[in-house]
């Protein structure tokens, strides 16, 4: 009698143990189906979604051109003053005085990647990047210029 | 000893038999920025003083000189918990003033973004009743289809929390395949955890006896005080803006309204709980209406009005009207007609109104929105007056005070 007793009883613990962890082994054998992301160690294999807001940057091409006219249109449609866009003068080939971007000054820390400016923009200089992680130890570096030193503006745009 | 070298005590502080309890501005209880000062006789509430204005940022008078679609990153910022719903309150408010039609499929597809909104805001906000009233567990149960919604979120516009999402006349690009797969999955999945909730806590004892019969207010009250949506429905008061007033196409959709009897924490408490029932056969409606449209019509995700809606990039870059209209729309240089319109959406925490009034300039001459949260908060210190500290914090929670929409 009372050695079935103690018998039922350790089967009784060890089925509630199994009952327990019952999700624990689920997961242990269902690698796929684990919620919980191992951040950061898994920054390499990290998706976003593809429409995902992070950061305003300039796409250039191989040979450091960008489609940056200088129209402000992206300055005017911040809601923040974000986005500043000094502009200068460049004489062309047949000696023509032409508007051309200088310094496209982008304050990421006023941004709220709202996504206006890429819809203002009329020539898809500017889009949204997927990066997300934007602490900087020093304020300053915060304050970007989005065109690459020496760029020039691309061919055919205007 | 001269007579001011004593320290002076005011007066009546030394036979006061009360205590005064700060609450707030920053307390985890208050689940955002916003001062109670109560009064307390022991643990029970002899007087209670709502502050706000922690937490104003001067939206009303900022978006009176910004042109109409830079307004929409203002309106995120009310209510955080459902900014789709704003967003798309919003863009109504413009679409009337500017008498745009949109298409069936783009109100279709607004109805599930609201939706999908206002169950995160009830998850939220019925999920933090169970952790004021120290249970912590159904809130972790939620949260990971809180997420998924945001997700959905991501794959539509961009961004999870504030999300500008869609433009006046309609969206700024179709959803994504993604988005749709996501939006089964959430339809899938997500009522069984909302019944783990609901397991957890409806007809828990302990929980029940908590909630019932604390911070209740009377129908007549609410009315007097102007509450909306689950708090007025909760106290018997079947009022739904999307039934009464039926903005984007609401009209078209089978859903009931669920009403309580006493207006206590508990009947909030169902009434959002069986809210988000409906809303999940809203979105399952819509989901259906959408899928049967056909061809060009399935599409669609913004209304044809050149004048207000930003042209696709190519036109810009080939057709004139094209370039024209859309330097117009970016410059703010569209003048808006003289007009006075009020539109208002069911949003998570009752009846969001939007106020516009033009002179016919580029900016609105006047904007005021009507917050339901700031209202509820005034008729907290009736509510709370009398019963238990615990029991106010509970009532805080239930009545889903926000602070981002308490103060514009």
């Amino acid at each position: 009698m009372f050695l079935t007793r103690y018998f039922s009883e350790i089967a009784e613990a060890v089925g509630s143990l199994l009952k327990g962890m019952r999700m624990t082994g689920y997961y242990f054998t269902h690698h796929k189906e684990i919620i919980t992301q191992q951040y950061p160690d898994n920054r390499a294999t990290l998706v976003l979604p593809e429409r995902f807001r992070g950061e305003v940057v300039m796409t250039h091409t191989e040979n450091n051109e960008h489609r940056c006219t200088g129209c402000t249109a992206c300055e005017l449609a911040c809601p923040n003053g974000t986005i500043k866009v000094v502009t200068k003068f460049e004489v062309n080939a047949e000696g023509k005085k032409k508007k051309a971007v200088d310094k496209f000054v982008y304050l990421l820390e006023l941004c709220t990647m709202c996504n206006l400016c890429i819809e203002a923009c009329p020539t898809d200089a500017i889009r949204m990047a997927q990066t997300f992680e934007h602490s900087v130890y020093d304020r300053s570096q915060l304050t970007r210029i989005l065109n690459k030193p020496d760029s020039k503006l691309q061919e055919g745009v205007e | 000893m001269s007579d001011h070298n004593h320290i002076k005590l005011p007066e009546g502080s030394i036979g006061k038999t009360t205590t005064t309890l700060n609450l707030g501005p920053t307390h985890p209880a208050t689940h955002g920025v916003f001062q109670n000062i109560l009064e307390l006789d022991g643990e029970r509430i002899v007087k209670a003083e709502a502050t706000v204005g922690y937490i104003h940022r001067a939206f009303e008078k900022i978006a009176e000189r910004r042109p109409l679609y830079q307004i929409t990153t203002l309106t995120d910022r009310l209510n955080y918990c459902s900014s789709p719903i704003n967003n798309m309150g919003w863009h109504l408010t413009v679409e009337k003033m500017l008498g745009i039609k949109t298409p069936k499929r783009v109100d279709y597809l607004r109805v599930i973004v609201m939706e999908l909104a206002r169950i995160t805001d009830h998850l939220i906000c019925t999920s933090i009743v169970g952790v004021d009233a120290g249970a912590f567990t159904g809130f972790l149960y939620v949260m990971q289809y809180r997420e998924l919604v945001y997700e959905i979120y991501e794959e539509i516009c961009g961004a999870r929390l504030t999300t500008n999402m869609g433009r006046v006349g309609g969206f700024e690009r179709n959803f994504s395949a993604a988005a749709w797969e996501k939006l089964e999955r959430f339809l899938k999945e997500y009522p069984k955890a909302q019944k783990e909730l609901e397991a957890l806590l409806v007809r828990n004892r302990i929980f029940y006896e908590r909630t019932r019969g604390t911070g209740a207010i009377s129908a007549e009250r609410a009315l007097n005080y102007g509450f909306t949506g689950p708090n007025l429905r909760a106290t018997g008061v079947d009022y739904d803006v999307r039934v009464h007033e039926p903005y984007s196409s609401y009209e078209d959709f089978e859903f009931q309204i669920p009403v309580g009897t006493t207006g206590d924490n508990h009947d909030r408490f169902i009434v959002r709980t069986e809210e988000i029932w409906q809303s999940l056969s809203i979105i399952e409606q819509a989901y259906r209406k959408i899928q049967s449209f056909k061809g060009a019509e399935a599409e669609v995700y913004h209304a044809d009005v050149p004048e207000y809606y930003l042209p696709a990039k190519e036109d810009v870059y080939t057709k004139m009207e094209a370039l024209i209209w859309h330097f117009k729309i970016v410059m703010g240089e569209t003048d808006i007609p003289p007009a006075e319109v009020y539109q208002a959406v069911e949003g998570g925490n009752g009846e969001l109104g939007y106020y516009l009034i033009s002179d016919g300039g580029r900016s609105p001459y006047r904007l005021h929105f009507r917050r339901p949260c700031f209202i509820y908060y005034q008729a907290y210190e009736e509510i709370v007056k009398g019963s238990m500290l615990s029991d106010a914090v509970i009532t805080m929670s239930s009545l889903n005070l926000i602070a981002g929409e308490m103060d514009a």
